[in-house]
């Protein structure tokens, strides 16, 4: 999109977002979630509620998982940031991806964003989560599709893949 | 049957790649070049004639594009079933949110205040929010007597049995509003040009529905009115009607401008305008038989339709049909009604009227059997339908379905009976109340009676020049697999491997009218014509000399290519015809409603805690037949998902309705359910084939809304021992009943009335 808004009032921002320095003008109060998908182009991540109930905007900072519509993007300044665009190496998909590809664990597509990184978020936390902790640790994340149970399957099968490779 | 390669495998799904790496555009992800941004003006009243339009202070009006009733070049409705819903209100509103004004500019962040900054000042009229309300006619706020539609089904003679009858049941049952709440909340975009017309973008079910919204607004002809889908965050219902609207907003704006505009809800905004699932009452009196049997009953079924008629006649007419349940009525009267009210009107949501009126009869079921003095299981097992028996409008049942069997593995799937008795013995001591519940359901697939003969959907597959196989449908992909199913079809049907077919993006101006994206219908119905729409392109490519019968996937292809080289085109079409033995009359609402019907029997399992008087739902099964199931994998995601479904609208799901707006129009106040709220949801299929459907599918995508609820509220009653006749059940409803306590079998007793 063109911003009609004079640079007046922004400030300038660096940040790492999927390896790659960036720098971008905007202003302070500006949601991290519309500077990702407005000024760098990242659609990946989706606006589902704009009051971070949803999930659907989740990115990592700094290896935390962020619902990027409650972040102002000035506390993203020098940060690094981690979008679903940053998770396949090329055509190489992600494990916890290609597990959600088998398992069924997209549907409309609309929270997978979010919820792939949830996962990725939580997998590298706790490396071998029981399904219990897959449940709790996703509950931030909302799918109306699915009923949940192949994306935490999907999980399951990430984890699987994961110590047979 | 069992010599299938393709059907009946979990092939990857087709979108799956864009989905899980973020690819895939929706319609907020699209951008075009000068686009403006669209708001919309909506009315605070309920009801009332508007006096005056005031722009406010502050804003720099100038640089905004306004539109107003008056700009519409065309017919000022939402073309539909009637034409009674206005695009923008002109003279008076009838509910809140209703558009009145429209906005647009360049920056997006100024259109909050500007909206804010319209006042309009109204005359108030008296406004009605109930089915009561409506039905008392204190007030006419629609027609002449506040109803949309009524539907009259009667079988058998039913006012000679009630002196028959050993027992006569009575019982009210209710289910509230639900918001489909698919994550992606409704957008469009849409551009003008002078010569080529109208092109609108969008999260969509149904484009031909916008075709013809968009044909009366705008006043264009079919050629100049071009809708295309984008990639849909999910729908269920909720994006089959209302994106007309948006769809007819944006293209205002855009004639006006002469610029792109898009016009994307906010989640307040998408919950508090658009459509949810009818508000519905319903009265049971059934007559019953010392052993159990039904004789014969009325069903009164209301459903709130809100404040135009949208979908509303078809809703009912759905609900009025499966009221009756999968069981056996020698005598049925039921009666139907949409009423109106000042709230934004209500519309399609998975199920379409069935989870309301069979919520209704499954509690009602269980307590027959309570006065009867039978159990949940054998009330039901004495009553199922069975082949050769007619339903309540007098379908044959011609399917060899044996629902005592489908009881049966559902019984022994949950474990029901040890269960029943080791319940039964816990709930005496403690503060955990545990209890089972059962309900037994059909579901209709395709359009009711005449409806798919009206459709005339037509379906063509293309044979493209690189020898690849395209589909060339209006069926919209928006969760359930469409583009993955549809392929799978035609592959199937054409020998060649699941990855030498695509599908067609959703574009009228590329793919003829399948008919809509709702009503359980794609599968069975699209993908048999797909199926032989496929066939002609074997046909064709045979007869031409360019193949020959028993060819392999490469010969195929070449084959294409040659035909494409020197024909310029291959394309095969299939248009639906109504089977010839299907009678179905629309005056007396009786016979063939639907070519198929589902089946199925789901039992829940529930904990109540007496502390918090929460409901958790511990084991559920939900067991069905469904015909041929064509991809395992999508069809349990499916069922589990509209299990899902079914349990927020049984226990998390409440509207909170201040004169006909909703009050928890957000994610934090409208509860759905998480991760951490289901539980493990078990699903099972039984596959009996289908004569009417592409490789013996029926419809799957309702179903499993219909039977979740009253499985649930049943198993809550079998644990407290108190009844609840409403939905949702929510922890002060069960804390509220308890201390009412009117016990389940107390006030329903043999030959009386409570």
């Amino acid at each position: 999109m063109t911003d009609s808004r004079a640079q007046h009032g922004e400030h300038e921002i660096s940040f790492t977002v999927n390896g790659e320095s960036k720098k971008i003008f905007a202003y302070p109060m500006e949601r991290l979630l519309d500077v990702v998908r407005l000024k760098l182009g990242l659609t990946g991540a989706k606006e589902g509620c704009g009051e971070g109930e949803c999930g659907s905007c989740s990115v990592l900072m700094d290896g935390v998982l962020v619902n990027s519509c409650l972040v102002p993007v000035l506390q993203a300044a020098g940060t690094t940031i981690v979008t679903i665009e940053g998770l396949a190496a090329g055509d190489a998909l992600h494990v916890v991806q290609e597990a959600f590809l088998q398992c069924g664990g997209a549907q409309c597509g609309i929270c997978t964003p979010g919820m792939i990184l949830a996962s990725v978020h939580l997998l590298n936390r706790q490396p071998k989560p029981s399904m219990e902790e897959i449940r709790e640790g996703l509950s931030g994340n909302l799918c109306r599709c699915t009923g949940y149970r192949q994306i935490l399957e999907a999980v399951a099968e990430a984890v699987l893949r994961r110590t047979t490779a | 049957m069992s010599s299938h390669r393709i059907v009946g495998q979990s092939v990857p799904r087709k979108e799956g790649r864009d989905k899980v790496t973020g690819r895939s555009q929706y319609v907020d992800d699209m951008v075009l070049p000068n686009m403006l941004f669209g708001a919309t003006v909506r009315s605070q009243i309920p009801r009332g004639k508007i006096k005056k339009i005031t722009f406010g202070p502050g804003v720099a009006w100038d640089e905004f594009v306004i539109v107003s009733a008056k700009d519409i070049p065309g017919k000022n409705c939402i073309s539909l079933i009637g034409d009674d819903q206005p695009c923008l209100a002109s003279e008076s509103v009838n509910h809140p949110e209703e558009p009145v004004l429209l906005l647009a500019h360049p920056d997006r962040h100024l259109l909050p205040q500007a909206v804010a900054a319209v006042s309009i000042e109204y005359d108030p009229l008296p406004a009605i929010f109930t089915i009561e309300e409506s039905e008392r006619r204190s007030e006419i706020v629609w027609g002449e007597d506040n109803i949309f539609k009524t539907y009259l089904i009667e079988k058998g003679s039913v006012d000679s049995v009630w002196e028959k009858a050993d027992y006569i049941v009575e019982g009210e049952y209710s289910t509230g509003a639900q918001e489909q709440l698919y994550i992606e909340n409704n957008g469009m975009i849409a551009a003008f040009d002078a010569t080529q017309g109208i092109t609108v973008w969008g999260s969509l079910q149904c484009p031909y529905y916008i075709h013809k919204a968009l044909m009366a607004v705008c006043n264009l002809p079919a050629e100049n009115v071009r809708v295309v889908q984008m990639e849909t965050g999910g729908a269920f219902g909720g994006k089959e009607e209302y994106p007309s609207m948006i769809a007819a907003h944006a293209a205002l704006l855009a004639i006006k401008s002469g610029k792109p505009v898009k016009i994307v809800y906010d989640r307040l905004e998408d919950m508090a305008a658009t459509t949810k699932r009818h508000p519905s009452h319903t009265r049971h009196r059934t007559a019953v038989s010392r052993d159990g049997k039904i004789l014969g009953g009325e069903i009164d079924f209301t459903i709130d339709g809100g404040a135009y008629l949208t979908l509303s006649p078809v809703v009912l007419s759905r609900g009025a049909i499966h009221a009756g349940g999968p069981y056996s009525w020698p005598s049925v009267r039921i009666r139907a009604k949409a009423v109106a009210t000042n709230a934004p009107p209500h519309g399609a949501f998975r199920g379409f009227g069935a989870p309301q009126s069979l919520f209704a009869m499954e509690r009602h079921m269980d307590r027959i059997a309570k006065t009867v003095g039978l159990s949940p299981v054998e009330i039901r097992r004495r009553n199922f339908l069975q082949p050769g028996q007619a339903t309540t409008t007098e379908q044959v049942v011609r399917e060899p379905i044996d629902l005592g069997k489908l009881l049966d593995r559902a019984l022994e799937e949950s474990d029901y009976h040890s269960k029943k008795k080791r319940f039964a013995n816990q709930n005496q001591h403690g503060t955990i109340r545990k209890g089972i519940g059962i309900a037994a359901f059909l579901h209709g697939a395709g359009f009711t009676g005449s409806g798919e003969r009206y459709l005339s959907s037509l379906v063509g597959v293309e044979g493209c020049a690189d020898g690849h196989v395209r589909v060339l449908v209006s069926s919209t992909e928006f969760g359930q697999g469409t583009k993955t199913v549809l392929s799978q079809i035609a592959a199937e049907a054409l020998g060649l491997p699941y990855e030498h077919v695509s599908m067609a993006q959703p574009d009228t101006l590329e793919v003829p009218n399948s008919g809509p994206t709702v009503a359980s219908r794609t599968v069975m119905v699209v993908g048999r014509l797909v199926q032989s729409a496929a066939l002609g392109i074997a046909q064709t490519l045979i007869s031409s000399n360019l193949l020959h019968n028993g060819y392999s996937a490469e010969e195929f292809r070449t084959a294409c290519q040659q035909y494409v080289a020197t024909h310029g085109q291959l394309r095969s079409w299939s248009h639906y015809e109504a089977p010839s033995d299907i009678f179905w009359d629309d005056q007396k609402y009786r016979g063939e409603a639907y070519a198929a019907f589902a089946w199925a029997v789901y039992i829940a399992e529930v904990t109540v805690d007496l502390t918090t008087y929460g409901v958790s739902v511990g084991d559920f099964v939900a067991l069905q037949e469904v015909g041929k199931v064509l991809h395992p994998l999508l069809a349990r995601g499916q069922i589990i998902g509209g299990v899902a479904q079914g349990i927020g609208f049984s226990l998390y799901e409440k509207v909170v309705w201040q004169n006909g707006r909703m009050q928890n129009g957000q994610m934090t106040d409208y509860i759905m359910p998480t991760s951490s709220d289901l539980p493990p949801i078990r699903v099972f299929f039984e596959e009996l084939g289908n004569i009417h459907g592409a490789y013996g599918a029926k419809g799957i995508g309702e179903l499993p809304m219909d039977g979740p609820a009253p499985a649930i509220v049943n198993a809550v009653v079998d644990a407290l021992g108190v009844r609840f006749d409403s939905i949702p059940l929510l922890p002060e409803d069960i804390m509220d009943g308890l201390a009412a306590t009117s016990p389940e079998f107390g006030l329903v007793s043999a030959g009386g009335v409570r």
